[in-house]
């Protein structure tokens, strides 16, 4: 592998990210697959780094699950979205910056859309004065929030109370990194680093002291497919995506996986499970699985925040030997609890893929 | 006095056009912008069909070229019409006033690591068409070492329109089945796999070349286009593509992988064209006064075309435009 | 192990470094022209059989080159000899021969 080439790629696809002063719309799912990891997001951006991000909870779903299911028309899901934007103007700003890949992929088509058939904006404007009798408006910028740590992450280095190194040997960790597909691949220069060798995440793992791993089926989607997923009969096509994926990192031992999708690190994570339990096979050492976090997990881990306030518990793989390795500490005794020290209850253990 | 034309661009068309021209005794003015003639030629190692080297070839169009003044290392600067005349400046210091130009500005080859899925400068073992010839040539290049599985991609930047390259490159089939035969002969133990899409051995001893790579070296022919290439941990190559013959999606791995980059319009040609408001096509190349009975006048009297500068080309129908420029030519300055 | 009521589908894919070339390289012996195979389809398109059950001697040969030696036999099972294949194949395939040897091997 030729670095110099990739970081060639890397400069000829470098969007703009404003520096301050968001609007921040939530993902639908992300709240109870990764609970704190929004939190995580504003907490790092809004107290850490000084940033004004707003938001506001009249905000809704962008429709994506949605239109990606056939269920809803376009034109609804355009609506939907020019109301969130009116919603961003109406509080005095253009930037908006969104936690979920499949609504960012949402927005970047809405905006292209409308470029391309202004009639179209036309008449989404005039729906939106009809059902919401709002000012139609779009952002000066739209980013993913994984863009916004990404443009931060040398403040985030700056602040680092841990390193992506193992704390034993002081060798970088391997990390792969997985990018939600409605990223770039629609859009290739939406993103940054393109769609082939994205950036985005590799440019925090660099920043923060880990190594990337990039394996023969990195550009493989992790399998959720919507449609895929939803229906039952389909669950195995959707476990086989994840399968695929995993078989070929699997040579080059990852220490963890960073994602900046809602559905990846779900499914990459609990599938692991499925596949220990009626396959038999893990892929981490001794029977663990490979930890999956956000970026938001990551950048929290490394600014020292406590590993159950980020939530790690909830990960159906366990995180505890990546904590070692980072020498990052944590109160077995606490991991199930709650917020004022509420026993959340043990989860059942599964019998292959070991959790503790 | 005899009359003055300056030729632009010193590969074979040029050089087949100034050996001509000055043997009808015009003056003849040879400007290149490199610091050796042959253009694509003179990094070439064996040519098609027949796989006779290029050197001598070369060095047979050097040798005709007699009394014309051949400045290398000269960019053109300016090219404007002066009355019936034209007048040309170059980064030398040298102006020129002469009667009649020939644009002889040839191609570029497709830049291949803008096909970022087959990750060309990316990858240890990804070569270009180009990279091939000059492994031939010089004997060395690090990615090729002793591969045992070879691929071949046909239309890298050619008859792809998301890489801006609508054209079929027409060279680029027989050049891989060239090359083909000769890596299996350069590797006996080696598998050749070739990706196309259409095979269009067009030529004049061109399907006696496929026949050859089928019997003789037992060459694969897969049709289909690789979708996309990337690294294993060992650093061979895994590279996916449709078997669309038996409709069966296929991967295979392998130690070199060689992407056959396409002919496109060349960049410097481009802009001396557009100094003389010589108007191209859509596909960038130079358009011609007329496709079937004008394909060496432009629209402007006294400005002639040879050679790929107008399209694809194979040397052959290079070397016989260039001919057809210089009778052409001729007729003008007499009339 | 659970049953989760649904399984990893095994990939269709076909993978090159698999395809065991044994029966590529004792037919080659014989006679290498069916290498030669341009997929023009007119064997396929004159047989008399095609049309009653799946025979193509250009799939079979496309079989046998990806390794697919039983889906070859099976497309020549219904195979006549009619030898109309032999006379339209522009690239001069000894198809009779082929489809012979290809038998023979599997024979024993």
């Amino acid at each position: 592998m030729i670095y110099e080439g990739k970081r060639k790629i890397w400069s000829d696809y470098q969007k703009e990210i404003p520096d301050d002063h968001y609007f921040y719309v939530r993902s639908c799912i992300r709240q109870s697959f990764f609970p704190a990891s929004e939190a995580a997001f504003l907490n790092i951006t809004r107290n850490i780094l000084g940033r004004d991000v707003f938001e506001t909870e009249h905000h809704t779903t962008c429709g994506g699950i949605a239109y990606h299911s056939d269920t809803i028309p376009q034109e609804t899901v355009m609506t939907i979205v020019a109301r969130q934007f009116a919603l961003m103007h109406k509080h005095g700003y253009e930037n908006y910056v969104c936690s979920c890949i499949t609504s960012f992929g949402v927005y970047i088509e809405t905006l292209e859309t409308w470029r391309t058939f202004p009639e179209l904006e036309a008449k989404i404007a005039d729906n939106l004065r009809k059902t919401c009798n709002l000012e139609f408006a779009k952002p000066r910028f739209v980013v993913h929030a994984s863009d916004l740590i990404y443009k931060l992450r040398e403040e985030i280095a700056a602040k680092a109370k841990y390193k992506l190194v193992n704390a034993k040997t002081g060798e970088p960790l391997k990390v792969v990194e997985h990018i939600g597909c409605h990223y770039s691949k629609m859009f290739p220069s939406k993103g940054v680093g393109g769609a082939e060798y994205p950036y985005v995440l590799t440019g925090m793992i660099e920043a923060w002291g880990g190594e990337i791993v990039d394996y023969p089926e990195r550009r493989h989607c992790c399998g959720f497919g919507f449609r895929q997923y939803f229906i039952k009969g389909n669950r195995g096509y959707s476990l086989s995506n994840t399968h695929k994926k995993f078989e070929s990192m699997e040579p080059y031992e990852p220490d963890f996986i960073i994602t900046n999708c809602p559905g990846c690190p779900y499914f990459l994570d609990r599938w692991q499970y499925v596949i220990a339990e009626s396959e038999g096979k893990t892929y981490g050492k001794d029977g663990h699985g490979i930890p999956v976090l956000t970026y938001e997990e990551v950048a929290g881990l490394v600014l020292g925040f406590d590993p159950w306030d980020l939530g790690l518990q909830t990960h159906q793989v366990a995180v505890e030997p990546l904590l070692d390795k980072l020498g990052i500490p944590y109160d077995k005794e606490k991991k199930f609890l709650g917020a004022g020290g509420k026993d959340l209850g043990r989860p059942a253990l599964p019998s292959c893929l070991k959790c503790m | 006095m005899a009359k003055n034309i300056i030729v632009i661009g010193g590969g074979p068309a040029g050089l087949e056009a100034s050996a001509r021209l000055d043997a009808l005794g015009y003056t003849v003015f040879l400007v290149e912008r490199d610091n050796h003639l042959g253009g694509h030629l003179a990094l070439w190692d064996r040519l098609f069909p027949s796989g006779d080297p290029a050197e001598p070839v070369l060095r047979g169009l050097v040798s005709k070229t007699g009394s014309t003044k051949i400045l290398l290392e000269s960019e053109v600067q300016t090219l404007n019409r002066l009355g019936k005349s034209f007048r040309i400046s170059l980064s030398s210091g040298v102006s020129v006033i002469a009667d009649a130009v020939l644009l002889t500005t040839g191609f570029d080859l497709f830049d291949a690591s803008k096909k970022e899925e087959y990750g060309y400068g990316i990858y240890d073992h990804v070569v270009t068409n180009a990279d091939i010839e000059s492994y031939f040539r010089t004997g060395k290049d690090p990615r090729i070492d002793n591969p045992e599985r070879i691929g071949i991609v046909h239309c890298v930047g050619s008859r792809d329109e998301k890489a801006g390259c609508r054209n079929c490159s027409k060279v680029c089939c027989a050049t891989a089945v060239k090359q083909a035969c000769e890596l299996k002969a350069k590797f006996p133990k080696a598998k050749v796999y070739c990706f196309y899409m259409d095979l269009r051995m067009f030529g004049r001893g061109y399907e006696d070349l496929y026949l050859k790579a089928q019997k003789e070296y037992g060459v694969r022919f897969i049709r289909g286009r690789v979708s996309e290439v990337s690294e294993k941990i060992d650093k061979t190559l895994q590279v996916k593509a449709e078997d669309t013959l038996s409709s069966t999606p296929l991967k295979v791995s392998l130690d070199l992988l060689v992407l056959m980059a396409g002919m496109r319009p060349s960049k410097s040609g481009s802009k001396v064209a557009k100094m003389i408001r010589l108007d191209t096509g859509e596909d960038g190349y130079l358009s011609v006064a007329d496709g079937f009975t004008g394909m060496q006048a432009t629209t402007i009297p006294g400005l002639f075309v040879a050679g790929a500068a107008t399209g694809p080309k194979t040397l052959p129908e290079t070397l016989a435009e260039a001919r057809a420029a210089s009778a052409l030519i001729h007729d003008y300055l007499k009339g | 192990m659970i049953d989760f009521g649904f399984h990893i589908t095994p990939s269709g894919t076909l993978n090159l470094d698999d395809v065991d070339q044994k029966t590529v390289d004792t037919l080659s012996r014989a006679d290498y022209g069916f290498r030669t195979c341009i997929a023009c389809g007119s064997c396929t398109a004159s047989c008399p059989a095609g049309v009653f059950s799946e025979t193509s001697v250009r799939q079979a040969i496309l079989s046998v080159l990806n390794g697919k030696d039983e889906k070859a036999l099976r497309l020549l099972s219904s195979c006549m000899l009619c030898g109309k294949c032999l006379m339209v194949c522009p690239r001069g395939i000894n198809t009779r021969h082929l489809i012979l040897s290809l038998q023979k091997q599997f024979e024993g």
